[in-house]
């Protein structure tokens, strides 16, 4: 079976012009399955996001993306705008961090919406806005036919989100990267996005991609989980595996910031010292070595690869010498 | 400021603009040195030469006999103190209403906006012909005429930065301290200003020459016996078919005088990295 | 919106009203009158002269005549043209002038916006490079330095284009004066395209088009073009005087009729009436200009359209 995206080996690059190339992404490799939720975690530098803005064709400022990726067998990194654009935005679609800025200031939300059915279904604009109305309706837009004739700057943050949502959904993608879709939300409006993507998933096959900095948020809707930082996966998991015991030193201190409401009081909220080391750092050993409470000499010479530990859990993999052992971690 | 100024020099195009312009000022100031010919002289024997460096005319004569070339330096050198006198009273203008207008604030600040605004709207290039034909055709009063064009971005700008200023720590420190108001704004507002007041003199000073030029071109400006490039420019252009040279020479000179302040302006904004509005 | 329409004209009137008001006094202060360049008359004449033109009257009254007769249209008789009044004067040289200007304001828009997105698109290329050294040429060089070149280029030494003079429909005579007009806005509307094409395509909503799929065209047109338009918007009103100014030395140099080369020639003769014409005129245009720019600044931008 074919996965619906493959990532090879894929880097990107800066020429930062002063110095050395920087690299945001290092040869990382994963797939997504058909209708899998990859979940990816990592902390803002990780390379999370330039990871899929390479995927989608989407890099500037001088960037460059090494390495193949593949979306239902086809290669779509580096093709002509042309060929990309026969699948980014219908079957490949991707939703922003920032929806107050996402959306075309001058141009009314029902144009922005039959576009994308106008552009690769060749629908008329009657049909298209007819289809954007259904769609707003799905993602539970309230009053959507008044909707269709506003602006984007009418709309709450969370309407608009909904309205990415919606866009992206148009044309029936494989596949959805969602990059951050909550972060810039108000808390209750988080969880009525997620809600939203909730319910989309549980009515197609679609597949999709959760970015975010959140292990929370990722927790409660992916099927696998990526962990990623100083832009390579340090560990690769099952999301139930992962959460309930992870190997590598990074992931642990993730969830232990993790804030539970049903664990004992904490006279301290947990959190990581330091920070991650920036794209420009040349690497030796292992990215974490500095901050990591297990770190040992080997660690700062020899940089870990990704693979199964010593006493593997199907599918579970870590790039770590002294990987953790597997813990219980009260749901 | 270190900063800019080694941006600057990095600027291949901006320093050799900077190169002619002080070229040009060398020349103008000098050159009458070297020219055996004066601007007065008129030449009877070689009207209307055309240019040759072997005559005695490197750049050739004029209908009445006098020499191009000490004609057009002479004119830079109008055309550059005329340019200078203006843009200096226009910048000093624009800067101390701006500082005021901006330190002040509230309803004061608002009315002298206000004035600015409706300034702006008029077509001001033509008050000032209209003026200029009123007042005669003094010299003290072309160098007000012609600064009026350019202080009201200046002003604009000085404002904004003002306010900004203004609102920052160390002001309120020093009023506390019981500094005078006029003190606060000589000692601690107007060093601030200097970044983006470089930057839009640059835009301001090419702007007045054009205007001075322009002016003269009309014969409205410099009166005689002074000319300026502009009224050169005039001359030549009646002269144009049968000796284009009268035209040219002057041209030249000030394209090229606008061209460089315009590159070194250019040069200038990138190095202090201000937005281009 | 049309609120905002009757705000701004109700803005505008008392604005033009100062305008005559100033410009009317002003020429009344100045030394010396309009018959001061003939030789020296003698006195009886003077003053028979005076009162025909109601210039023995006190000021205010002359004042009141004046306005009165402009609420009808009538911009009263030209000191130095005697057989015609102002409003003839403008009625023959305004058609000549208005022509020059659209089509010069019409190519700096036409040729300058696409040019602008081109070098923003190919930023930091050679036609990039090339097209914004051009541009800087186009502002700096005056057209009064420019059109006599051209005259001599095209004119003189090709033969390609009259240099001066005008016949009534001819485009050839209009071909060197409108180059020289358009060149300066021109340049100016390419730098300010270029400069908020590039800031434009660095949105998050262009990121959001181009994911989702859409043909450059498409983005750059529908979604890039209107808000990058913006300061060229803002541009329009100094685009127009500039190339008001420009029209006083291109009509004067090349010959042509239309009333810039009135204005010059008001100007040096002081020839109160038809000055004061011109600059009402003139006012009336750039204030319409800036009406005409703030809608246009409303249909670029809907967030203005509910202030």
């Amino acid at each position: 079976m074919t996965a619906t995206l493959a990532i090879e080996n894929v880097s990107v690059h800066f020429d930062a012009g002063d110095g050395p190339r920087r690299a945001a992404v290092r040869e990382v490799s994963l797939a997504v399955a058909p209708a899998e939720c990859v979940g990816i975690v990592g902390e803002s530098g990780s390379g999370k996001t330039q990871l899929f803005m390479a995927v989608m064709g989407l890099l500037r400022g001088g960037a460059r993306g090494s390495g193949a990726v593949r979306f239902e067998g086809r290669d779509i990194l580096g093709v002509p705008r042309r060929d990309l654009n026969r699948v980014r935005g219908s079957k490949l679609t991707m939703i922003f961090q920032d929806p107050m800025t996402s959306l075309t200031p001058h141009l009314k939300i029902g144009v922005q919406l039959a576009e994308t059915l106008v552009s690769h279904a060749g629908l008329s604009w009657q049909e298209a806005e007819r289809a954007a109305l259904q769609m707003l309706e799905r993602v539970r837009v309230p009053e959507a036919q008044r909707r269709l004739r506003q602006y984007p700057h009418e709309l709450s943050g969370g309407m608009r989100q909904r309205v990415m949502i919606a866009m992206s959904l148009l044309c029936e993608p494989s596949l959805l990267i969602a990059d951050e879709p909550t972060t810039a939300l108000d808390v209750t409006v988080q969880a009525q996005i997620m809600d939203v993507l909730r319910a989309v998933r549980a009515a197609s096959r679609m597949a999709m991609v959760l970015i975010s900095h959140d292990l929370g948020v990722v927790a409660g809707l992916a099927d696998r989980i990526l962990v990623m930082y100083a832009g390579r996966v340090v560990e690769s998991a099952a999301a139930g595996d992962l959460l309930a015991g992870a190997a590598h030193p990074y992931t642990a201190e993730l969830l232990k910031c993790v804030p539970n409401l049903w664990g004992p009081r904490l006279a301290r909220m947990p959190s990581l010292a330091g920070s991650p080391p920036d794209a420009k750092t040349a690497e030796r050993g292992c990215a974490f070595a500095p901050r990591c409470p297990r770190a040992a000499e080997r660690c700062r010479v020899e940089r870990p690869l990704l693979r199964a530990p010593e006493a593997p859990t199907r599918g579970h993999e870590v790039a770590c010498h002294y990987p953790v052992a597997a813990t219980a971690v009260t749901a | 400021m270190m900063s800019a100024a080694s941006r600057l020099r990095a600027n291949p195009a901006a320093v050799a603009a900077l190169a002619i312009i002080a070229a040009l000022i060398a020349l103008a100031l000098i050159g009458p040195w070297f020219n055996p010919n004066n601007i007065e002289s008129l030449d009877w024997a070689n009207v209307a030469v055309p240019p040759g460096l072997s005559g005695a005319h490197w750049f050739g004569t004029d209908r009445l006999g006098r020499d191009l070339f000490a004609r057009t330096l002479e004119g830079t050198r109008m055309s550059l103190m005329v340019g200078l006198v203006a843009s200096i009273i226009s910048l000093t203008v624009g800067i101390g209403y701006g500082a005021v207008a901006g330190y002040v604030g509230g309803r004061t600040d608002h009315l002298m906006m206000r004035f600015i605004e409706v300034l702006s709207g008029l077509p001001l290039i033509f008050f000032v012909i209209f003026l200029t034909v009123i007042f005669g055709r003094s010299q003290y009063f072309l160098f007000l005429a012609i600064g009026a064009v350019g202080w009201l971005t200046m002003a604009r700008i000085v404002r904004g930065q003002t306010l900004s200023i203004r609102r920052r720590e160390f002001i309120e420190a020093a009023v506390a301290s019981g500094a005078s108001s006029a003190r606060i704004i000589l000692r601690h507002v107007v060093p601030n200003l200097l970044g983006p007041v470089i930057v839009y003199a640059t835009l301001t000073v090419p702007q007045i020459m054009l205007f001075e030029s322009f002016l003269s071109f009309l014969g409205l400006g410099v009166q005689e016996p002074h000319a300026s490039l502009g009224t050169l420019i005039a001359e030549g252009a009646g002269e144009m078919e049968a000796a284009p040279w009268i035209l040219l020479v002057p041209g030249i000179a000030l394209a090229l005088l606008l061209l460089s302040l315009n590159i070194l302006g250019d040069g200038l904004r990138d190095a202090f990295d201000v937005q281009e509005r | 919106m049309n609120l905002y329409l009757l705000k701004r004209l109700a803005g505008a009137l008392p604005t033009l009203f100062i305008i005559i008001t100033a410009a009317f006094f002003l020429i009344r202060v100045a030394p010396g009158g309009p018959f001061d360049q003939e030789q020296a008359l003698p006195p009886e004449i003077m003053a028979n002269l005076e009162a025909a033109y109601g210039l023995d009257q006190p000021v205010w009254t002359q004042y009141a005549r004046y306005m009165k007769a402009l609420a009808h249209g009538d911009f009263g008789p030209s000191f130095k043209y005697k057989d015609f009044s102002v409003t003839e004067l403008i009625g023959q040289g305004f058609p000549v002038t208005l022509e020059l200007g659209v089509i010069a304001l019409l190519l700096a828009l036409g040729i300058g916006i696409p040019l602008g997105i081109l070098a923003a698109l190919r930023h930091n290329s050679a036609a990039d490079y090339a097209t914004m050294s051009l541009a800087v040429v186009g502002i700096a060089i005056p057209s009064f330095v420019v059109l006599p070149f051209l005259g001599l280029v095209f004119g003189i030494r090709l033969h390609w284009l009259p240099v001066a003079g005008w016949e009534p429909g001819s485009l050839r005579h209009l071909a060197l004066p409108v180059i020289a007009l358009t060149l300066p806005p021109l340049a100016y509307v390419a730098r300010l395209t270029r400069g908020s094409m590039l800031e434009v395509l660095r949105s998050h909503y262009i990121r959001t088009a181009l994911a989702k799929g859409l043909p450059l065209g498409t983005v750059i047109l529908r979604h890039a073009l209107r808000p990058a338009l913006m300061p060229v918007a803002s541009y329009l009103a100094p685009a127009v005087a500039s190339i008001m100014t420009g029209s006083l030395v291109v009509e004067s140099i090349a010959g042509l009729p239309g009333i810039g080369r009135y204005l010059v020639q008001g100007a040096l003769n002081r020839d109160y009436t038809l000055v004061m014409g011109m600059v009402i005129i003139y006012s009336t245009l750039l204030i319409v200009m800036g009406l005409v720019v703030d809608l246009l600044y409303a249909w670029l931008d809907p967030r203005i359209r509910f202030e």
